[in-house]
């Protein structure tokens, strides 16, 4: 039992790798006199004997070996961190673990609140150092929230954060441990952090302060003063001001972002002296460790205190070539979430919408070549900015939706991780008020004997007039970058929605998934476990989440309305182009078609060889593995989705297959039995929509375009995550 | 029940200088192929669909008295469905080791019989059962699209020493 936790006076170099990086460092200071918090360490015996117990290394083996890492994305890393998250929180400690631990730790620290910070073995090594990547606690309350807290820092271990930097950090799922923290609260007036050398000059040395906690300046939601000093002399080059307004103080179990009252605003949280104190103490843990160090410090009642130091950081925030930084930086914190909120919902989307509407308003058939050309240019650029906005500011904003889902799992410990979905969903998708629109003029042919008879002979004739106004407003309403909405004039009704119509109105849908009752419970359920304070604060991120929820379509929506009228101005250069008698028009690249528009020559790409292999072994694949993202069985014939018309084809009870739905494209959901999506995650329209009409869904299928093919029979398991083809092992026999 | 002569397998040395290193009874064989059950984790299923074999490896584990396998599949497999024609199914449990030395030390048992779907309230305590010697399959073993097999075993056949046979009866 004493081996499994240790107080940070009894460590010794031998236990250099049990307690992890930031304990070893802790233990280091502590021993060279510096001021450090009471501090307990959770060993990484601990966390092996959980896993082995539990049988969640083996687990944890299985999800991450779904996939070739290379062949993840980001949201996928994301989600099997996010089940592995929850596979912690679903397993008790074993009892005798549990009564160990919780006996020692009632007797150290009873009541008194605490950080658990997490302290993975090999972390403190240099260039190996890497912040942020696994979670840290700040005023945790009570022996059972420690243990509580404890289980979340070990499943930190596999944060999406740490996946991504599996690597450096030498993750490996056989044998990588973590170590725990317990330590008292420090609670500082001024805190902040010091690098000792800049990391854009080695001359000179950072030191950063804000008033209050150190969480607002570490998680970004609070700017800090700036200093920057002569690392030789310890002279100050520098100090940086800003408008100081918010602060983080405790409360309740946890920290709270607040304003900062007006005495404390007007001047800087440290004076020369405090900023000499910082640095001078900071320079002696540079001599102690033999490197650069970045340390956290915090002064209370004028004492310097030490909370952590470690070899300044390798991760560069830059979204550069190596595009982790800016990954990482998606974790962004509630507040700067509801910032974000507010310029997306007032000031991007209706520019977003204005933007559409200036290109839709411009001829682009009435404009010469040139001007064309030139048209196109500025339409690809102008697509090229919102695409940007796109990944700095809607992608991040979905982090709401992850943020709620792990206070979620946190409180409710749901079997299905992803149960906080369906609390979201409930939200005015334009998406699916596109559907029920759609789904009432399926009704009206389903009940008018004449016009069903009209679409089926693909005439116009006996097509009523309000019919066709209300395709024309649904058109301009929704846009429609499938060309579904494709007509010769105002008085025909579009081939593909004549084909979704009649599909439609021959299957009409038993109503939709009724889950009103039970979601509203849930959520009851979910706000019920928070009181006073919590509970607003609890609303107050459930409303952000839905909000970001919903953004995942309406903006999707948004850029498509831009991009279906950059590239219709493509396609009128194509046709152009066509009709000069161009040969390889189709090949040319978008940016290309103005190019040649204007007269100039494009060198086309030559083919690449294809990788050679045994002709005599013909492969065919049976069973593929993604990730489960919508639960259900369901079995049907293939639909590929290889161009927008294979859309409008899908028939009845048939698997959506295909590379990535975007909104756009989900008209024809309400039609399929499931669906197979080869872009992964959870937060992915496909996976969304699914879960929105209860559909099986897989998402993340590496080539599924490619290896399933239209009228392959399949089954799509939305439980386990895997797509069955049904083939025969051996040529031409079907399954008995 | 035949018996042979049969020495231990490898992993009971202790076993074997207690009983003289032969199989002698009834007992013995049971206690090797339990303590073989035990330490295993995969087993080789054969099914057969149109005459022809099948082979898969599964994570399995046994009743006590030795009277059922178990192991869990998914609904959409071909062993699933290979089953469902045919509940007849052979399942290989050894002890190899991959190396040159297997064919003398390792300990094999085939187990024949007819498999079915455990369904209504036996399911919870034979998942509970199965888990417990693979937690790690918790997921599938308790998805709605996954089969809790059981294999209602009629015969062993154990195989030891390269040459060694022995037929089990299961009544």
């Amino acid at each position: 039992m004493m081996n499994w936790i240790i107080p940070l006076t009894d460590i010794q170099d031998k236990d250099r790798r049990r307690v992890g990086g930031k304990c070893f460092a802790l233990a280091v200071m502590a021993k060279c006199g510096f001021t450090v918090p009471f501090t307990v360490c959770v060993t990484t015996d601990v966390y092996d004997l959980f896993v082995a117990r539990t049988g969640l290394r083996e687990r944890i083996a299985l999800e991450l070996n779904r996939k070739d890492f290379h062949d993840m994305r980001w949201e996928e890393l994301w989600d099997a961190s996010l089940r592995i998250r929850n596979m912690f929180l679903r397993k008790s400690i074993p009892t005798p673990i549990y009564a160990g631990l919780k006996r020692f730790l009632e007797s150290t620290f009873n009541d008194r609140p605490v950080v658990v910070r997490s302290s993975a073995p090999g972390e403190d090594a240099p260039g190996t150092s890497f912040a942020g990547l696994h979670d840290s606690f700040v005023n945790v309350v009570g022996v059972d929230d420690i243990l509580e807290h404890i289980r979340f820092v070990w499943a930190s271990l596999w944060s999406d954060a740490a996946l991504l930097y599996r690597r450096e950090l030498g993750l490996d799922i056989a044998t990588s441990s973590m170590a725990v923290v317990v330590q008292e609260i420090i609670l500082g007036d001024q805190s902040g952090v010091a690098f000792t050398r800049n990391p854009s000059d080695r001359s000179q040395g950072v030191i950063e302060s804000v008033h209050g906690l150190n969480q607002g300046l570490v998680d970004g939601s609070v700017e800090p003063d700036r200093w920057i000093l002569d690392r030789a002399t310890g002279a100050i080059i520098s100090h940086a001001e800003v408008p100081r307004e918010r602060w983080v103080v405790p409360a309740g179990t946890g920290v709270r972002l607040d304003t900062l009252p007006e005495e404390k605003a007007e001047r800087a949280p440290l004076d020369n002296s405090d900023v000499a104190a910082v640095f001078t103490t900071a320079l002696e843990l540079e001599g102690a460790f033999g490197t650069p160090q970045d340390v956290e410090w915090t002064f209370r009642r004028g004492a310097l205190h030490i909370l952590q130091s470690r070899p300044i950081t390798a991760i560069s925030s830059d979204r550069g070539e190596d595009e982790r930084g800016w990954y990482l930086s998606l974790r962004k914190s509630y507040d700067t979430l509801r910032a974000l909120r507010t310029k997306i919902e007032n000031e991007l989307l209706p520019r977003m919408v204005k933007e559409a509407e200036r290109l839709a308003a411009r001829d682009v058939e009435a404009l010469s070549d040139d001007v064309l050309a030139e048209e196109i240019a500025r339409r690809l650029e102008l697509y090229k900015r919102w695409h940007d906005i796109y990944w700095d500011d809607f992608i991040p904003f979905a982090h709401g939706i992850r943020l709620f889902g792990q206070v979620y799992n946190n409180v409710m410990r749901p079997e299905d991780p992803y149960e906080f979905v369906d609390l979201l969903g409930d939200t005015q998708m334009v998406s699916l008020r596109r559907n029920r629109i759609l789904e009432n003029m399926a009704q009206e042919v389903r009940n008018d004997t004449a016009l069903r008879k009209a679409l089926t002979d693909r005439t116009s004739f006996g097509v009523p007039r309000d019919f066709l106004d209300e395709i024309a407003t649904f058109a301009s309403q929704f846009g429609d970058s499938f060309h579904f909405m494709a007509r010769e004039d105002n008085d025909t009704v579009p081939e593909g929605l004549t084909a979704i119509l009649l599909e439609l109105a021959d299957h009409p849908r038993e109503g939709n998934r009724t889950k009103g009752n039970d979601v509203t419970a849930r959520r009851d359920a979910f706000l019920n476990r928070f009181e006073g304070e919590e509970r607003v604060r609890a609303e107050e991120l459930f409303d952000l989440a839905r909000t970001s929820y919903r953004m995942r379509d309406d903006d999707n929506i948004c850029l498509g309305n831009i991009e279906r009228e950059v590239y219709g101005a493509v396609d009128e250069g194509r046709k152009r182009l066509h009709n000069r008698g161009g040969s390889n028009v189709e090949q040319l690249t978008p940016d290309e078609v103005p190019e040649v528009l204007r007269g100039r020559e494009v060198i086309g790409r030559g083919k690449r060889d294809n990788d050679r292999s045994l002709e005599h072994i013909a492969v065919k694949v049976l069973q593929l593995v993604g990730q489960p993202a919508g639960p259900g069985l369901a079995s049907g014939t293939a639909r590929v989705i290889v161009t927008p018309a294979d859309l409008t084809d899908l028939k009845y009870g048939e698997i959506l297959i295909c590379d990535a739905i975007d909104p756009n494209m989900t008209f024809v959901v309400p039609l399929a039995a499931g669906i197979v999506e080869r872009r992964g995650g959870m937060l992915i329209h496909g996976a969304i929509i699914a879960r929105e009409y209860g559909l099986a869904c897989v998402t993340g299928v590496a080539n599924a375009t490619t290896h399933i093919k239209t009228g392959d029979r399949v089954t799509v398991d939305g439980y386990l995550g895997i797509v069955i083809i049904d083939r025969d092992v051996r040529e031409g026999q079907e399954p008995s | 029940m035949i018996i042979q002569r049969f020495s231990g397998p490898k992993e009971l040395v202790v076993s074997r200088r207690r009983y003289g290193g032969y199989m002698k009874s009834k007992k013995y064989i049971e206690k090797a192929l339990r303590k073989l059950f035990e330490t295993q984790y995969l087993a080789v299923l054969a099914t057969q669909s149109g005459g022809h074999p099948y082979t898969n490896l599964v994570a399995f584990a046994s009743t006590d008295d030795l009277k059922q396998l178990l192991f869990v599949t998914g609904q959409s497999t071909r062993k699933y469905a290979n089953m469902k024609s045919d509940s007849r199914v052979a399942m290989l449990i050894d002890n190899r080791s991959n190396t040159a030395s297997d064919v003398a030390e390792a300990m094999a048992a085939t187990a024949t019989g007819r498999t079915e779907d455990v369904l209504g309230d036996e399911r919870e305590a034979l998942t509970r059962l199965y888990l417990a010697k693979h937690p790690h399959l918790e997921e599938f073993a308790t998805s709605p699209s996954t089969a809790l097999i059981r294999l209602h075993v009629e015969r062993y056949y154990v195989v030891n020493r390269f040459q060694n046979v022995t037929e089990l009866h299961v009544a």
